[in-house]
């Protein structure tokens, strides 16, 4: 049994899957997330993979300000990821809303909607904290499995 | 070979496949100027799926994943006890209908689309595996895999044409570029996923190894064209694998009708000509 919860914890440490959902944003962040997989630096020795599909996902990776319109597609998603998960917001406006906090239709920051674990701020964050956040993400998934979330 | 043996061999193939396609994703981000995960990558998505929490939509899809497992594991079972191609063969193509029963059974329009183009890409390779293995069948005179291990001389020398075909085969089974349209990791919105969307955590983990069992069917084929030699069919496996990896990074994703046209025609006139050259010759 030990060893089955161990192998279980090395695959969740070295096989983090993210989805990647623009929530409403100006695509500078959305450039820089990409820039993560690309071969500069490369998140997949990590063993990350940008997944489409939230079924498959561990990560999910929000980008932009979350608006009256997409809220519910933010959480549909948020409930379609199974457990154990993690939730990363990435860039001013998904922290709090950015310099949209003010307009009419926006909600705020993605934690209004979904509960939020980690927080990357920049206006658009540079993709070595993208890289972090994500790495942070995976120790956060490890405590998940560890305090028996599965 | 010993009862022992083969069983010991039986049980190894699944490791020996996942360390093959962890090389495989090593080398393809080679060829990407990147590094690429480490080679026991496929092992550990596969621990990190089996702990994950099951989303699946309806409880065919679950029974469908059992049956394509124990479809596959069956096929490469009689492999190793070097049954017969037909029966193997038969068993095999249960499974993978069940797969795409699986994807079937729920109402997702993405698992939908890739179910049916699954169900295109085994149309396409199915009369070539059947082509080789008739084409066996009149070397050997039998269809027994153990007639093969009889020969003094390698069966790639009788069935040049053939293997060329079967490394068709192998390209669509393993779902690679330009015929990776039913489940590509790379096309986001058009299929997500194709087939295997719906498949969630612990029930995409036994897909997941139930095709590796299938390629330890396909890999075992192509060891036989040069089964008189253990060391010459190893090797044969690698480079045939070697030579899959390049064309899946040198070509682009096809449509389904460019597969079925080539494997029809090309395929099936080249077995023809493989075929006829035996009965003549």
């Amino acid at each position: 049994m030990k060893f089955i919860k161990r192998l279980l914890l090395t695959g969740i440490k070295k096989s983090p899957w993210l989805l990647h959902f623009d929530c409403g944003s100006c695509n500078g962040c959305d450039i820089e997330t990409l820039a993560v997989l690309t071969p500069v630096y490369d998140a997949e020795r990590f063993g990350v993979i940008n997944v489409g599909n939230p079924k498959h996902a561990d990560i999910f990776l929000v980008t932009g300000t979350v608006n009256r319109k997409n809220q519910e597609i933010l959480n549909n998603l948020y409930l379609q990821i199974p457990e154990p998960k993690v939730i990363l917001a990435v860039g001013t406006c998904a922290l709090s809303g950015g310099i949209f906090a003010e307009a009419p239709n926006v909600i705020g920051g993605v934690d209004k909607i979904i509960p939020v674990d980690i927080y990357i701020p920049g206006c658009p964050p540079k993709p070595e904290a993208i890289l972090e956040g994500v790495l942070k993400s995976v120790e956060l998934l490890e405590d998940k499995v560890k305090n028996g979330k599965i | 070979m010993p009862m022992f043996l083969k069983l010991f061999l039986f049980l190894l193939s699944p490791f020996a496949i996942g360390v093959i396609l962890g090389i495989d994703r090593k080398l393809t981000a080679y060829l990407q100027s990147r590094i690429g995960p480490p080679i026991f990558q496929p092992f550990y998505d596969l621990f990190k799926l089996l702990g994950k929490e099951s989303k699946t939509s309806d409880y065919w899809l679950s029974f469908c994943a059992y049956v394509y497992l124990c479809g596959a594991i069956t096929c490469a079972f009689l492999f190793f006890l070097q049954a017969d191609l037909l029966l193997i063969f038969f068993v095999q193509a249960v499974g993978s209908i069940f797969l795409v029963l699986g994807a079937f059974s729920v109402s997702s329009p993405f698992s939908q689309i890739g179910g049916q183009r699954e169900l295109f890409q085994i149309i396409a390779y199915e009369p070539l595996l059947i082509a080789v293995i008739v084409g066996i069948y009149l070397v050997t005179g039998s269809f027994e895999i153990s007639s093969i291990y009889k020969l003094n001389y390698p069966l790639l020398a009788k069935l040049p044409l053939l293997f060329l075909i079967l490394t068709f085969a192998l390209t669509i089974k393993l779902r690679k570029s330009p015929f990776d349209i039913s489940a590509s990791h790379h096309a986001h919105q058009e299929i997500v996923r194709g087939v295997f969307t719906e498949y969630s955590g612990s029930y995409l983990a036994i897909v997941e190894l139930a095709h590796w069992f299938e390629l330890v069917f396909i890999l075992g084929l192509i060891s036989l064209f040069w089964a008189n030699s253990f060391f010459m069919s190893t090797i044969l496996v690698f480079l045939t694998y070697f030579l899959e990896i390049i064309v899946d990074n040198i070509t682009s994703r096809l449509t389904w009708r460019f597969m079925l046209k080539n494997a029809w025609s090309v395929g099936i006139i080249l077995a023809l000509i493989n075929l006829i050259w035996l009965y003549k010759g």
